[in-house]
């Protein structure tokens, strides 16, 4: 619109912008302040004290302590890298069939199994008995732990559903009389259509397994087998040896890095994938969360 | 278009009927096995790890010995509510009940109406590359942990050399033990919360805002409304709906403080006013092994949170004739 802006609203945007500039640097600073720590060596930390924003000098002891030879921060991330990947299929896999033949409108049956669904999001049995099925279905302290008691998540699933809805059953149908199985209809003709929904919901479970750390701490007994989330928490709760499987490897070094820079160096190594990925699948995230508040 | 269309609609109509008469259904169940067979392996996943779990509420009924495996838990003695009369009887009762709605309900409080204002303030923003940017950087705390976002609190808000204390020193203050005082321990469960959902939390508003019709601002603007008054005459009756269903659902949810969070920042100096229902089960379940107890409190909390949800859905309708079902 040409229409002409009056002084009050200059003043009203400028400020805005000014607050906008304020409340990035709000969102941001925290990084700033743990990416600086973790650069920072011992000498001019106890110069400077801990709050550094930025670096005199650029020590990268904390990166080379946490991926040392027996580095457990390595090991982690395979842990991490095993949930995102399989994981991911895996939840896809049972996720994607489930709630697409939950939207054919004409299967006997669909609105209870439906039901059967929601009704787990309303009502758990909660985490002592979900433990204890963890404990005795022999999943415990093994990686499966990690994926198979979350295969489904019944939201993302009904969001899957509410997209089927979307594809016209016309095409379907046409493809069926023309002779094709149901298999091949849902190869052929749903699946090249559903790469939309399905990067969503997989981005949805990948963010999910990148970031959980609750399951592996109560299912998993062997800290060798903890993904880095779970690494980041012990290092925090100040035990930094369990950066490597020679706890007496920091001592040894010549110039041991400060414990605030290998917090701060783990804390990055478990961010800067996120950091990175995120401005590029946020998209994604924002249409599933859209999905996810219209009814289908 | 017209021909597709008619050859369409003789198939489906059949399946309806099928579906509908009585003696047909077993012959349009045989027709759909194959979609039988795709929802197979989710029904049995949900049987094993979320309907079995919900058998196993049983043991807050029970008496189980935890240390001599599954024998211990199918084996165990009736005992009633006996597990529940002890939760009730005890301390932790009103404390942790209290506790998880006083924190979620400050959650709301401030993070609510703050969620409103900025996402208003976002959608005035005039340059849109500048608008996408503020957005995006919004939006990352939501993609980040709350393991690595206690990290960065332990940092900020540590009292030798964190931020929030350095600034406060500057600004003629004290220092302060954010994490280890219980009268401020709150309002870091508070502050770490705004911070990691508020950007995230504007999508659904930005959403609506963008629905309002412009026509409206339009006739405003040519009737001499400024920006305030279109905003509360305009803007705010356009999203209320939106924004009452967000509140019935976030009231829903009340009995939910924050989990994760709670566990990774709380020590035993701030127990008392933030230990929750969870981090209480947590505790006691798998920390004390007492499994009939921890299941009988985590029980009190699935019934009120299912009449919770139950409530929620009937006011959203009553309002919107639309509910999560």
């Amino acid at each position: 619109m040409a229409v002409s802006i009056s002084r009050g609203e200059k003043v009203f945007n400028g400020c805005n912008v000014v607050f906008m500039i304020f409340l990035s640097a709000w969102f941001i600073i925290p990084f700033v302040v743990v990416a600086s720590t973790s650069v920072v060596g011992a000498a001019e930390a106890a110069r400077r004290g801990g709050l550094v924003f930025i670096p005199q000098t650029f020590d990268l002891g904390a990166y080379q302590a946490i991926f040392a030879k027996g580095s457990a921060i390595i090991r982690s991330y395979g842990v991490t890298l095993f949930r995102v990947v399989v994981g991911t299929a895996l939840n896809l896999l049972f996720t994607a069939p489930f709630a697409y033949a939950l939207s054919k409108r004409s299967v006997p049956g669909r609105k209870p199994i439906a039901m059967f669904v929601f009704f787990t999001i309303l009502f758990h049995g909660g985490l002592i008995p979900t433990y204890l099925v963890v404990r005795y279905t022999g999943l415990y302290n093994t990686l499966w732990a990690l994926v198979i008691p979350q295969l489904v998540n019944p939201w993302w699933m009904l969001i899957m559903r509410n997209f089927f809805y979307t594809i016209p059953e016309s095409l379907e149908e046409s493809a069926l009389i023309d002779g094709a199985t149901p298999p091949m209809v849902l190869l052929k003709v749903v699946l090249p259509l559903s790469m939309p929904v399905l990067t969503t919901i997989g981005l949805f479970y990948a963010v999910w397994h990148w970031n959980s750390w609750f399951d592996a701490a109560i299912y998993l007994a062997d800290i060798r087998r903890m993904p880095v989330q779970n690494i980041l928490r012990r290092i925090l709760i100040n035990a930094t040896e369990v950066i490597n499987d020679n706890p007496e490897m920091l001592y040894e070094m010549d110039a041991p890095p400060p414990p605030d820079a290998i917090k701060g160096a783990v804390i990055m190594v478990a961010t800067v994938p996120i950091l990175f990925v995120y401005p590029f699948i946020q998209k994604y995230f924002v249409k599933g969360v859209l999905l996810g508040s219209v009814k289908g | 278009m017209s021909g597709s269309d008619r050859t369409v609609i003789v198939p489906e109509a059949e399946l309806r009927n099928a579906a509908r008469s009585p003696g047909m259904l077993g012959r349009s169940i045989r027709k759909h096995h194959f979609y039988y067979w795709l929802m197979l392996p989710g029904v049995v996943y949900l049987l094993i790890f979320k309907y079995l779990p919900m058998l196993g509420i049983s043991i807050a009924f029970l008496e189980i010995n935890p240390f001599i495996g599954f024998k211990g838990v199918i084996g165990g003695e009736w005992v009633g509510f006996e597990n529940f009369q002890r939760f009730f009887g005890s301390y932790f009762f009103g404390n942790i009940v209290a506790n998880t709605f006083i924190i979620s309900g400050l959650k709301l409080l401030f993070s609510f109406p703050t969620t409103i204002v900025l996402a208003l303030l976002i959608n005035e923003l005039v340059n849109v590359l500048f608008k996408r940017v503020v957005q995006t950087i919004s939006y990352l705390p939501h993609f980040i942990s709350w393991v690595v976002v206690a990290g960065l609190a332990f940092k900020m808000f540590s009292t030798s050399d964190g931020l929030v204390n350095q600034l406060l020193e500057w600004l003629g203050g004290e220092r302060l033990s954010f994490l280890g005082d219980p009268r401020y321990f709150r309002s870091v469960l508070v502050a770490t919360h705004v911070w990691k959902e508020i950007g995230w939390g504007t999508i659904i508003i930005l959403a609506a805002l963008a629905g309002v019709n412009p026509e409206l601002y339009e006739s405003a603007i040519i009737d001499g409304a400024n920006k305030l008054q279109q905003t509360i005459r305009i803007t705010l009756p356009s999203i209320a709906m939106v924004i009452s269903i967000l509140l019935i659902f976030n009231i829903g949810n009340l009995i939910n403080a924050g989990f994760e969070q709670i566990l990774l920042l709380y020590s035993p100096v701030v127990y008392d006013v933030s230990d929750i229902i969870d981090t209480y089960v947590y505790r006691e379940g798998l920390q004390q092994l007492n499994f009939s107890y921890a299941a009988a409190v985590d029980v009190f909390k699935s019934i009120i949170a299912l009449a919770m949800v139950v409530m929620a859905n009937f006011t959203a309708k009553k309002l919107e004739q639309e509910g999560l079902w």
